[in-house]
């Protein structure tokens, strides 16, 4: 049996699979990936199911070290990743021989990236999930330090490669207003959509502050508690917007304004503190619209472009795929 | 009587759909909360993904690219024309409580401002019948409505330390059974021996939405023996026909 043992792990480092789903009216949060595209990709370079388990790593970064042969593949925010020093590039599929070390760390942007394993991680899910839920201690704990996650690797046969993706737009996040915009003066909706925020520091998987002026509900702050989509923006007591993301609670007791639309909500995500962010209201249908190409371009066939090697053994050259790599897209 | 209001239909982004019917804690407004709750769930659409339900509006979370807003829409527009106003609950559940020493460690002061003695807010507390309007906050937490109006303290000017584990707490005219220990703005009441949520038990929830719930009280000495059975994975609370 193969491992993956972990030399260092930042805070938040933990398992995500598609999310812990069929809870929420129990309490139990849904979890799963802050960048689900991303942590989507990551399986589908490997021909995982798109909801299957992976590591998603944080701004605190992770190093892994591969015990037996183990093929994983990286995707997500521009981070910098390395295997035994050298630099692989941030989406990409690698091979790690027996004792060869992964290392991810920040990079020139994103927050969080998606390490997916060709083959399975052994672990047990709770509640039919293997997402990590910190504060309700469901799920596999936070990855740490000397840890070994047991594993059945798969040999896919695959080059190393590179999988370019194009850099994420800068565009506005777009936003469905309500559902209790009605709790706000047109003055205050108006300041919503025109102000730019900047994500707070005190962002993390449940929720990400957003510092600019503050919103002043004119019907007061405390509504009967209601239910909590992923993306709801929520205006507590001291006015400061905060914007409730996968860990969020399932339920709460503060006025939303405006919820980010599903395509755009990884994109917010991947977004530090300190990050400006500007919000833009569209309509019902521009929404169902948007999540409607997302799903096309989660679909549509990867390119992956084999790494160019420094040094060649002749069994290489012999047996080098000189085709290159159009993985199809998923049937 | 007249007939209700039709609900409020609210976006929460473009894959969730909150149908409100109030904005205040009122039995007869969660009555078809749940109402609707079950009839969807008797007649799931393709595309509804999960039903949450709340004291006051049901949150369904759907796919639009399966199920379109209009079609969710005129579905649960046909469900709640032949919607009864309450539903029966499906079951009630008696768990045992101990109201003494630590185990209600609030109690003294509840009486004190409902100017009842100990023993009077206790009979009041277990001699009710509850719904479970909903759950949140924690995995399990379960918020309830039926709580004598005798007992409507408001929360705590502020937070207390975390709780232990199965305490029954009130507060705002509600009562709530908490599964762990955090933090809370509301008065500890007493304490049962039940686990709301086991994670090892199918179904891993006691009582689902819209249930019954009452409470029987055990001294100290019964509780302790229940809640070692329980903590060795027993269920301690049993089942009585709703009324």
């Amino acid at each position: 049996m193969s491992a993956l043992r972990v030399v260092a792990a930042g805070p938040g480092v933990a398992f995500q699979d598609g999310g812990r789903h069929g809870w929420l009216r129990f309490g139990v949060t849904g979890a799963g990936p802050m960048d689900r595209a991303a942590h989507a990709l990551a399986n589908r370079i490997l021909g995982n199911a798109p909801g299957a388990a992976a590591i998603e790593v944080s701004l605190g970064g992770v190093e892994l070290e591969a015990q037996g042969v183990v093929t994983l593949a990286v995707a997500g925010g521009d981070f910098a990743v390395t295997r035994d020093g050298r630099a692989l590039p941030a989406q990409c599929i690698v091979t790690l021989a027996h004792g060869q070390r992964l290392r991810i760390r920040p990079g020139a942007s994103g927050a969080w990236c998606y390490v997916a394993l060709a083959g399975e991680f052994l672990l047990t899910p709770v509640l039919g999930s293997l997402s990590a839920h910190t504060r309700s201690h469901l799920g596999p704990p936070a990855l740490a330090a000397g840890q070994e996650i047991a594993v059945t690797a798969y040999d896919l046969g695959a080059d190393d490669s590179r999988l370019d993706v194009d850099a994420p737009a800068d565009a506005a996040i777009r936003v469905l207003m309500g559902p209790q915009d009605d709790y706000f003066s047109p003055e205050q909706i108006a300041l919503f959509q025109d102000s730019e925020w900047r994500v707070g520091g005190r962002s993390d998987r449940m929720a990400y502050t957003l510092e600019g002026p503050l919103l002043v509900p004119a019907h007061g702050f405390n509504i009967v508690s209601d239910g909590v989509a992923e993306g709801a923006i929520q205006v507590p007591g001291e006015g400061k917007p905060i914007v409730l993301m996968a860990d969020r609670q399932p339920t709460g007791g503060y006025p939303k304004i405006a919820n980010v639309i599903a395509a755009d909500l990884g994109r917010l995500a991947q977004k530090r503190p300190g990050e400006s962010v500007r919000f833009r209201a569209v309509t019902h249908d521009e929404a169902v619209a948007a999540r409607r190409d997302a799903a096309a371009r989660a679909a549509a066939s990867l390119t992956l472009t084999p790494l160019l090697k420094t040094h060649f053994s002749s069994e290489e050259l012999l047996g080098v795929n000189l085709v290159g790599g159009v993985v199809a897209g998923e049937d | 009587m007249t007939p209700p209001a039709a609900p409020k239909y609210l976006d929460a982004g473009e894959g969730a759909l909150v149908v409100e019917f109030g904005r205040e804690v009122d039995p007869a407004v969660n009555a078809r909360v749940m109402a609707l709750d079950a009839a969807l769930a008797a007649e799931a659409p393709a595309g509804l993904v999960e039903l949450v339900p709340t004291y006051r509006s049901l949150m369904v979370h759907y796919d639009p690219l399966v199920l379109p807003r209009a079609a969710l829409i005129a579905r649960i527009a046909r469900l709640m024309d032949g919607l009864r106003a309450a539903t029966k609950p499906r079951a009630r559940w008696v768990l045992p409580v101990c109201y003494d020493g630590d185990c209600g460690e609030d109690v003294a002061a509840i009486a004190e401002w409902a100017k009842l003695t100990p023993e009077q807010v206790i009979a009041l507390h277990s001699g009710a019948i509850y719904r479970v309007y909903m759950y949140g906050f924690a995995p399990g937490w379960c918020y309830l409505g039926g709580l004598p109006k005798e007992l409507g303290i408001s929360r705590r000017a502020a937070p207390r330390p975390p709780i232990p584990p199965n305490t029954i707490i009130i507060a705002g005219g509600l009562s709530l059974v908490a599964t762990n220990s955090m933090p809370t703005g509301w008065w500890l009441i007493g304490r049962t021996a039940e686990r709301m949520m086991r994670l090892d038990r199918d179904p891993a929830f006691l009582a689902e939405p819209g249930d019954e719930l009452r409470f029987a009280r055990v001294d100290r000495a019964t509780f302790d023996r229940l809640d070692a059975r329980a903590a060795a994975g027993v269920t301690v609370s049993y089942r009585e026909p709703a009324s």
